[in-house]
């Protein structure tokens, strides 16, 4: 008997119609876990690196974490995992919600999959009966509307429904996955609308097993409590109206401008009031205490949901207020794009048109104001209509096909994907090394356990540790205590904490935990329910595997160098792994290069990045040892480049 | 009949819709404590509770279950409340045909909910035990029996009234004779 997962994978084949139901080996669980982890296995394995994302050879996988559908609150973030056509190498993506857990609830782990449908299609999953149906009534609908309408169609309140808008069916590489108010952004509804996938549509009625009953049920009820009673957990955004942080020190426009004394009272209230007179109420997701999305119905728009920065985006790259955000927001949840690098995209085509690379010729009939522009060029985008089927390449490929210099206006990506909008003075080593190095694209999907700041007395920093159970490992509380300047710190404690950031998002997104309960939020007053010292606990108790913190380290360091392994093979090397130039006004190209060099020889990387024989050997990776040798990518001996 | 015996508690659930986040953390943890073994697995299709979602129109109602009924209704009202439709359905605790609720999804037979009734006795039901948003609370209210001691008295005749129309006087007679006396 399997415990916490099914035992079977959902292979769907939608170029031939095949649906098939694959038990998978219990061994890989202990090795990879599930989500994420058990993705980039599938994906090393199945998809060799010459494939292009748009070859029906591509594969699309919805992944339930470990952990889903088991009484451990906050395990219901379902990961998506493709290759991009944006960066050409694995796309990583989660959701809230409910999805992941249903599926579970159906009787599996996770669905692959691959080929093209002839044409738009929905995938229906109800336990044993999965179904491959048309869908080209839907075809244009909303994402939250598609949802809705089979809702109907199936008689079926309780199916949960993933779904791309016009966005994912004209392949737009900003497209995104949106399930009820939760969004999968990062690059994979351009994969879903390429295989003419519209929808999928699940609903379980099965039991999922625990192998240590009454302990875990006993763990998460007070675990329960924890994340419910604290402010340690959750979004303190979606209660604190105080956002001066993100509009006083991210950059507005095109990742350009900063306003510092942007925030006020007055606009605190005059937001506040914007927000509650248009909220329904707040929701959570799965077996979460916490209620971390904000549901607005503005005005003659879609109703949508928020969280955290998602409610700033627009209207920062728009230099506008709130009230904008909320009119689009809904708007662009139903074409389903994603609200991080949209605005991103739209700001850049607005600043070439300024600049005079791009022309009114290339914007016919555009509203002369900030507000209608961006309605304008949303519309554009997710039609892939004139200028918009450009920019719908997301900023990096529009630079190029453009050329005449708007290169140069392409200044805040990172591997061609659009970062968060902060633009800094000094730099910060922990942050160069966490922004270069990271695969998962976003400085959200990376940092989180260590604090971002130093507390300035020792008195506090004191206070701070005699509270912290989230290190793993008793130095951190001696980094945390000794550290009093940011920049001040050492290169071998830089790249600790910049491992132990990193490890606990690969945990999560394996285990299906929610990063504002462990790996994100830890940063943020260090009173995380989830972290090294009690996620192996429920490991154990929900599947019944043997699982101690060294264990789930070594784990965790497994999944993250075969999800680097997936990269290398792709072409991924150091001279990618570099911030936005302009990220921090001063630099040091020398000593950044030394860092990274340290931070490669920590990780068991080469002076190219590439995990060496005796990391891969060591995580038991040897098959991709071998793999990389057969390819010449690394020397036979030593394990040194080719 | 001395007051004390007469007074029965009355176990209530209350559940303020306004605090409901759709979390179906009481779904989660209805279904494990009524697992065979108690918590051996979750199946939000067996729970007793099951909160009435649609994100699209705002709505979110958890119901227990309550009795089984053979058919469904023939037309139902729909409420407005506070410029929001919900169906009657919403509301509903029947266990019955028009709807998956509280039917075992294996063997078809229906759910009810029993509060939790434990031995030893639980503080609160599961349901309440995990709704931290604080949208399920539990209470229990001591209520006066002295009318209705006086009306049990007229059941027991209605009951007995019946078995004898059933079986005959002579038959119920002779079965309580050998009806042992506590």
């Amino acid at each position: 008997m399997r415990y916490a997962e099914t035992g079977f994978n959902l292979e769907i084949d939608l170029s031939t119609g095949s649906i098939e139901k694959v038990a998978t080996d219990p061994r890989d669980t202990e090795l990879y876990l599930g989500g994420q982890g058990m993705a980039a296995k599938i994906l090393y394995e199945r998809v060799p690196p010459d494939v292009d994302p748009f070859s029906p050879d591509n594969l699309l996988i919805f992944s339930t974490g470990l952990l889903h559908g088991t009484p451990v609150p906050a395990a219901n973030r379902t990961v998506v995992n493709t290759f991009s056509p944006q960066t050409n190498l694995m796309s990583h993506s989660l959701f809230g919600g409910f999805f992941g857990p249903e599926l579970k609830y159906a009787g599996y782990d996770r669905i692959i999959i691959r080929g093209k449908a002839p044409d738009l299609v929905y995938l229906y999953i109800h336990n044993d009966k999965v179904e491959i149906r048309d869908a080209t009534h839907l075809k244009g609908k909303g994402s939250t509307e598609t949802g809705d309408l089979l809702k109907t169609e199936l008689n079926d309140q309780k199916v949960q429904v993933a779904a791309i808008g016009l966005a994912g069916e004209n392949r737009v590489y900003m497209a995104s996955i949106e399930h009820n108010h939760a969004s999968a952004a990062r690059g994979v509804g351009v994969i879903m609308g390429d295989k003419r996938l519209k929808a999928i549509a699940v609903r379980g009625t099965k039991d999922v097993n625990i192998a240590r009953p009454a302990e875990l049920f006993e763990m998460s009820q007070a675990m329960h409590k924890k994340i419910g009673e604290g402010d340690g957990n959750g979004d303190w955004m979606a209660v604190d109206e105080d956002d001066s942080f993100h509009h006083n020190h991210f950059a507005w426009g095109n990742a350009r401008t900063r306003r510092k004394d942007y925030w006020s009272d007055e606009l605190q209230q005059r937001w506040t009031n914007w927000k509650y007179d248009h909220m329904d109420r707040q929701t959570g997701c799965y077996n979460c205490p916490k209620k971390c999305r904000n549901v607005i119905k503005w005005p003659g728009r879609p109703r949508f949901g928020y969280k955290c920065f998602g409610k700033d985006t627009y209207h920062m790259a728009a230099f506008l207020e709130l009230d904008f955000s909320f009119e689009i927001l809904g708007v662009a949840q139903e074409y389903g794009v994603d609200s991080y690098s949209t605005p991103q995209v739209i700001a850049f085509a607005l600043e070439l048109l300024e600049a005079g690379i791009l022309t009114d010729k290339d914007f016919p009939e555009m509203p002369a104001d900030s507000r209608g522009r961006f309605f304008y060029l949303l519309e554009k985008i997710v039609r892939r209509e004139g200028i918009g089927d450009i920019l719908a390449d997301s900023v990096s490929h529009a630079a190029k096909r453009i050329g005449k210099g708007a290169e140069a206006f392409d200044h805040n990506t990172t591997k061609k994907f659009e970062q968060l909008p902060i633009k800094l003075g000094r730099l910060n080593p922990a942050y160069f090394l966490m922004i270069a190095t990271g695969e998962k694209m976003s400085i959200t999907q990376i940092e989180g356990s260590f604090p971002q700041d130093p507390l300035p007395t020792k008195e506090q920093r004191e206070a701070f540790v005699s509270k912290w159970e989230a290190p793993p490992d008793e130095k951190f509380k001696k980094y945390f205590l000794e550290w009093e300047k940011r920049s001040d710190i050492s290169d071998q404690a830089t790249c600790e904490i910049v491992d132990w950031n990193e490890a606990m998002h690969y945990i999560d997104d394996s285990t299906g935990l929610c990063g504002f309960v462990s790996s994100f939020r830890g940063q943020f007053g260090g009173g995380v329910a989830y972290h090294m010292n009690n996620i192996p606990q429920m490991i154990s108790y929900a599947t019944g595997m043997a699982m101690d913190k060294e264990a789930l380290w070594k784990t965790f360091q497994r999944i993250r160098t075969l999800v680097r392994a997936v990269n290398v093979r792709r072409g991924l090397r150091r001279k990618d792994e570099r911030p936005p130039e302009d990220h921090w006004a001063v630099r040091d190209e020398k000593y950044e290069q030394e860092l990274l060099s340290k931070y490669y020889g920590f990780k068991g990387w080469n002076f190219e990045g590439i995990p060496n024989r005796q990391t891969l050997e060591r995580l038991d990776l040897a098959y991709v040892a071998d793999d990389l040798e057969r390819r010449g990518i690394l020397a036979v001996d030593e394990g040194v480049s080719a | 009949m001395n007051a004390a015996t007469a007074a029965r508690i009355v176990k209530d659930i209350k559940a303020d819709i306004d605090k409901c986040t759709g979390c179906r953390a009481c779904e989660m943890a209805c279904s494990a404590f009524h697992a065979m073994p108690r918590y051996s697995s979750v199946n939000p299709a067996k729970s007793r509770i099951r909160v009435v979602v649609d994100e699209l129109t705002d709505e979110y109602v958890p119901i227990r279950a309550g009795n089984f009924t053979r058919t469904g209704c023939d037309g139902r009202h729909v409420y407005l409340i506070d410029g929001k439709e919900y169906s009657e359905c919403s509301f509903c605790r029947a266990s019955c045909p028009t709807r998956d609720f509280f039917i075992e999804p294996d063997s078809g037979f229906p759910l009810k909910c029993d509060m939790c009734e434990s031995v030893p006795p639980l503080a609160e039901p599961m349901c309440v035990q995990v709704c931290e948003p604080g949208c399920l609370t539990y209470e229990e209210r001591k209520i006066d029996r002295i009318g209705e001691g006086q009306l049990q008295t007229g059941e027991i005749e209605a009951g007995l009234q019946s078995l004898i129309s059933q079986y005959g006087i002579d038959a119920v007679i002779e079965s309580l004779n050998r009806t042992p006396k506590a």
